[in-house]
């Protein structure tokens, strides 16, 4: 079903998990990619090879155990500036998630640009974590939050956008790359050329992209861009965000405390060097240093692979799904125009019992608002079901979600 | 599906068919509530002659178990004395609609059977308190309520 670099039975032979049984005996069928991902071996392994051997503090002592951890950690560093095509390891900073990551920048670089009068601009379909900082700064700055809203396939209504721009007041639009509803792929090229041309700063949420494509920030040249490792075979508690050089140099701190200094005086403190000034006190040593082996995992297998196997999949699902009866599909219903994440509901049954019908079965999809409650509102829905796909996932696993569904459509009499 | 059923006759029927399915115009007792996690999202009205419960009605949205639950809840609580509906216990309503196992297999899910039970001990709750000034009458049931789920 695959080319021929592609071996599915070997790469689920890494992921422990996926031989769990779970409910009464049921093979997992793990479809809540997006939330977060499994983990190979690889990343089991390095978590405990680190603690057995090398635990250590990092950036300080300078005895062995600390400097075989500093330098995984800039190992690290290094690894993810290779793999998103970045030139300058200073402009890849560690962060606790994606969420963090955006904190950062409406912290240490809002507060400085944006003030009253001034536009902030983003989406219908973003995460909470791409609304509320938005939120949290306009509202404490006097400056105004727009929105870009979404069409009837899930896609962003663009010349919203050129509005908002020809305003001259926007400082920022913030805008995922791929939806994590809806699995939408944002067309960031035309947004980021749109924002350059009227000189707003532009962020992208890339939580739903790194994992699932390759991502080039060098041809993108956008301002900032935030992920998780976590969705990406990597360790919770690890994000990254990505900023040009010249935009972290002029912003504040986002916290004080150890790392991020040079020189602390009682009533003044000059300020590490880049990412450091960012990466106050212990950070997440272990899972910095293990996200490595998921990102040699990822490098292996090949983002184009990676992409591939998602585009079959979700083209695989879309079909099937679209038979089952009462089942209502969002978003582009197009496997190029979407990541692997499908959001459906069944006529009038609440999400929550579908998902309690296929978790019988050992389907783990999500159902909720998916952090994305100005989406449910425009969908004028509660919550939607999502099964989403990634690297291990089978065709016969998505036959076992049919099947499920259309149980659920029995029991409700659809 | 196997295991403890959830989706019974009654439970699909009654959340296609929800009881007492509305409004009351300012209502001695209302009580609006919500689980965030899942977004059931419920309405609760209530009247009373001070002894009695003389009306009562949920409009909102929320799943199946939820629906079902909230209106087995309105049906058990109509006409019922006060101190009666006070000490109205959780394992009843469950029982009512044979979900006494989800207290053990679904913590989650116990939420959804539960929600209208904790805003009726709030809203009683409320009502002692704010509208009749009586402490003492309201007795535990804001804790109650608390500790539900």
């Amino acid at each position: 079903m695959q080319s021929t670099q592609y071996s599915l039975d070997s790469i689920r032979n890494d992921f422990p998990v996926l031989e769990r049984k779970v409910r009464d005996n049921k093979a997992l069928v793990y479809l809540d990619n997006a939330a977060t991902t499994q983990k190979p071996i690889q990343v089991i392994d390095a978590i405990t090879d680190y603690y057995k051997n090398h635990n250590s503090n990092i950036h300080r002592a300078v005895h062995a155990l600390a400097e075989e951890s500093t330098e995984a950690f800039e190992v690290t560093r290094s690894k993810v500036a290779k793999f998103l095509n970045v030139v300058n390891n200073d402009e890849i900073i560690f962060v606790r998630g994606t969420t963090e990551a955006i904190n950062l920048v409406a912290y240490a670089w809002g507060r400085d640009n944006v003030q009253k009068g001034d536009i902030v601009v983003t989406t219908e379909y973003e995460h909470h974590s791409n609304i509320v900082p938005w939120q949290i700064l306009t509202q404490e700055t006097g400056a105004e939050l727009r929105y870009i809203d979404i069409d009837k396939n899930g896609e962003l209504m663009l010349e919203q956008l050129d509005e908002h721009l020809a305003t001259g007041r926007v400082k920022l639009v913030a805008v995922s790359h791929v939806s994590n509803v809806l699995g939408t792929i944002t067309d960031i090229k035309e947004i980021i050329t749109k924002c350059k041309n009227a000189g707003s700063k532009i962020l992208i949420d890339g939580a739903q992209a790194v994992p699932h494509m390759k991502v080039d920030i060098s041809d993108l040249d956008c301002d900032f861009y935030a992920f998780s490792a976590h969705k990406m075979l990597g360790p919770t508690g690890v994000g990254v965000l990505w900023a040009r050089k010249e935009l972290l140099e002029k912003m504040r701190p986002f916290q004080g405390g150890g790392d991020m200094i040079r020189e602390v005086h009682k009533f003044e403190t000059t300020y590490n060097d880049l990412p450091y000034k960012f990466e106050a006190g212990t950070p997440n040593v272990a899972d910095v240093i293990c996200f490595s082996a998921a990102i040699d995992y990822l490098t292996k297998i090949g983002m184009d692979n990676v992409r591939n196997h998602e585009i079959e999949l979700t083209k695989y699902a879309l079909e099937k799904m679209s038979k089952v009866n009462g089942l209502v599909i969002y978003g582009p219903k197009n496997s190029e125009k979407q990541g692997g994440v499908i959001s459906f509901n069944f006529e009038d049954v609440h999400p929550h019992d579908v998902a309690t019908i296929v978790d019988k079965n050992g389907v783990a999809i999500r159902s909720g608002h998916h952090c994305a409650q100005v989406l449910m509102e425009k969908l004028d829905v509660a919550a939607t079901n999502r099964a989403s796909f990634y690297i291990y996932t089978t065709k016969q696993e998505i036959d076992v979600l049919i099947n499920s569904l259309e149980e659920v459509a029995k029991v409700f009499k659809l | 599906m196997s295991g403890d059923p959830i989706y019974t006759e009654m439970i699909i029927e009654y959340s296609r068919n929800p009881s007492n399915f509305g409004k009351i115009e300012n209502p001695q007792i209302h009580r609006h509530d919500s689980n965030p996690l899942c977004g059931d999202s419920i309405d609760l009205y209530v009247n009373t002659d001070g002894t009695k419960i003389t009306e009562v009605k949920f409009d909102g949205k929320g799943c199946a178990i939820c629906m079902a639950c909230t209106s087995v809840l309105t049906e058990m609580i109509q006409n019922k004395n006060l101190d009666e509906v006070k000490n109205f216990q959780k394992d009843e309503l469950l029982a009512e609609l044979g979900l006494e196992h989800l207290i053990k297999t679904s913590p989650v899910r116990i939420k959804c059977a539960l929600l209208s039970l904790k805003a009726l001990k709030y809203g009683i709750y409320s009502y002692f308190v704010e509208k009749m000034n009586d402490v003492e009458a309201a007795g535990n049931l804001k804790e109650e309520a608390a500790s539900l789920y």
